[in-house]
């Protein structure tokens, strides 16, 4: 085994100089704000190939870009019939789930990534979900992630964009993330990666920072910092807007 | 126009929002009923949070009752004293709710409480108004009314009695604190105000007179309905201002738009008309709790929040 991890070393160590191809990248923009009229925001990803040698001709570079919310924990629940309805029954916690997570690639993932190389960078989404320390249960937790990952694909929170990233020439590339209206605050990990022949050449990483602002923000903190006076604050507002409402349109009806 | 509710954490359409507290309010003005009931599953189908839907909901119920309990006191037609004992219960089951509440959460069946709750009570009490109405429709058309006996029942029997002078009655305290706590439980786990509970309570339960009944039962709604929104607003943080905010809007001017409707038509016609529409909003719900999911999965906040 350790024969076998440091041959890999080798390889990985000796493949890296020989490709001196180095990524350079840039964003459209790098703060997210969430306002009142927050509808979801789309980042434009863009970057050249930098390399000192011509590039080798034996296989073709590859791009792929990915973009990751901030990891919660998460409880999956599924459903069973009990005394003929459908209720939550067996759950299972899963240690870490990114909130978000896009990948955008050049060509179709399994052409552009070897597993031992999805293994090591944490890329594809399956991946980058936790389960190790979760509590022991005679349920098969992959079902449980399977359908995390299912659900929050329906919900644009996860996505797999294969032939999205532009590549022109071996050196310029861009590509579009689109962050949906529900994505929860916090740092954006995104990462962007060159390949040749599945194998990493050059990596680049930066962060998009996604945060609540303005009145979103102070209704939010105030909720969860000060929250009776929050709750007082709610009351006196809903019962002036009621009375104001009620007023406005006795007044317009008697003109 | 897309609005980003912050407590929600979702965005939806404000004019929908605006439009679904118009329906609701136009109901409630037709009706003379809160609309808790129909609110809080409206805002369950169009996607907010359960838990979200229901502290919400109380926060928009003490808004919209308060000028109707101003106009009330008023007309003197509130028995304050009857009101302060139904309080003392009310509050007393808003805690115990939304500790159940919070219990339930935690171990992820809070939905099925609420949505069962729903089933069950709308199921009772549409069907119980389905059948009344349908009744008191042919006697009208039959000419004669019976009038109304009062029974002495076991409800007078009890220890610990207090007169209550604006209802003319002078029985326990115990049968209207009862009720009261009953009361509370629902405000807090259906975010409903319990006037569809209450009202038919003191009336055939409390023998209390018909006309002091509505100001009293909107007096109890508002202060429980309030203590309500505060416990959530401290302990699930699911309060949000902005989406009760523009709920009200729309059910204020939805329930003058209503009351000036209902005054045209038969009390009997509108009695069948709600008891159908309630018997509607049990049975979407019912059948969303017996026919299988299509994901049968859910995903939820991991070790309470």
């Amino acid at each position: 085994m350790l024969r076998f991890l440091s041959i890999l070393m080798l390889i990985v160590f000796a493949a890296l100089p020989a490709s001196a191809e180095k990524v350079v990248a840039g964003l459209s923009q790098n703060r997210v704000s969430i306002t009142a009229t927050f509808v979801g925001s789309e980042i434009l990803i863009f970057g050249a190939v930098k390399r000192d040698t011509p590039p080798p001709t034996d296989s073709p570079l590859q791009v792929i870009v990915v973009v990751e919310g901030p990891a919660h924990p998460v409880t999956v629940r599924k459903k069973d019939r009990r005394f003929g309805i459908w209720v939550n029954s067996d759950s299972i916690e899963l240690a870490a789930a990114p909130s978000f997570y896009a990948v955008a690639t050049s060509a179709p993932l399994t052409e552009t990534l070897s597993i031992l190389d999805d293994l090591k960078h944490v890329i594809s989404v399956e991946r980058s979900i936790r389960i190790s320390d979760t509590p022991f249960t005679n349920q098969d937790p992959r079902d449980f992630t399977r359908a995390l990952i299912r659900i929050r694909e329906k919900s644009d929170l996860y996505k797999l964009m294969e032939n999205s990233v532009e590549l022109q020439e071996e050196t310029l590339f861009n590509t579009r993330i689109a962050l949906p209206a529900n994505v929860t605050e916090g740092d954006y990990r995104t990462r962007i990666y060159l390949t040749r022949a599945g194998t990493v050449a050059s990596q680049y990483e930066t962060v998009i920072n996604v945060q609540k602002v303005g009145l979103e923000r102070w209704i939010f903190n105030l909720a969860h910092e000060q929250p009776l006076i929050y709750g007082i604050l709610s009351l006196v507002i809903a019962i002036a807007a009621g009375w104001g409402a009620s007023a406005l349109f006795r007044v317009i009806l008697r003109t | 126009m897309q609005i980003y509710l912050p407590i929600a954490e979702v965005s939806v359409n404000a004019f929908l929002l605006l439009g679904l507290g118009g329906i609701v309010g136009i109901l409630s003005g037709m009706f003379g009923v809160g609309g808790g009931f129909l609110m809080t599953p409206l805002l369950f189908f169009i996607g907010i949070p359960p838990a979200v839907a229901v502290a919400t909901e109380a926060n928009q119920i003490v808004a919209s009752s308060f000028s109707g309990v101003l106009a009330h006191l008023k007309r003197k037609t509130v028995d304050l004293r009857m009101g302060v004992v139904l309080l003392i219960g009310g509050l007393i089951g808003a805690a115990l709710g939304v500790q159940l509440f919070n219990a339930l959460k935690a171990i992820g069946q809070v939905d099925l409480l609420v949505k069962l709750s729903y089933v069950l009570f709308l199921g009772i009490i549409g069907s119980l108004m389905f059948v009344e109405s349908v009744r008191a429709l042919m006697k009208t058309r039959g000419g004669s009314a019976v009038p109304k006996r009062r029974k002495h029942t076991w409800v007078h029997n009890l220890p610990f009695k207090m007169k209550f002078r604006t209802s003319g009655l002078y029985i326990s305290v115990i049968p209207p604190i009862l009720v009261g706590v009953l009361v509370g439980i629902l405000a807090a786990i259906m975010g409903v105000g319990g006037g569809f509970i209450m009202v038919p309570a003191m009336i055939y339960l409390l023998g209390m007179p018909t006309k002091v009944v509505v100001g009293t039962s909107l007096f109890q709604i508002i202060f429980v309905t309030a203590f309500t929104t505060l416990l959530h607003a401290t302990t699930n943080y699911t309060v949000d201002m902005g989406l009760a905010v523009l709920l009200l809007i729309g059910g204020v001017v939805g329930a003058q738009i209503g009351a000036r409707i209902g005054v045209k038509l038969k009390a009997e016609q509108l009695r069948v008309l709600l008891a159908l529409m309630v018997l509607v909003v049990c049975g979407k719900l019912g059948l969303d709790l017996l026919i299988q999911p299509t994901e049968l999965y859910e995903i939820g906040q991991a070790g309470g929040h």
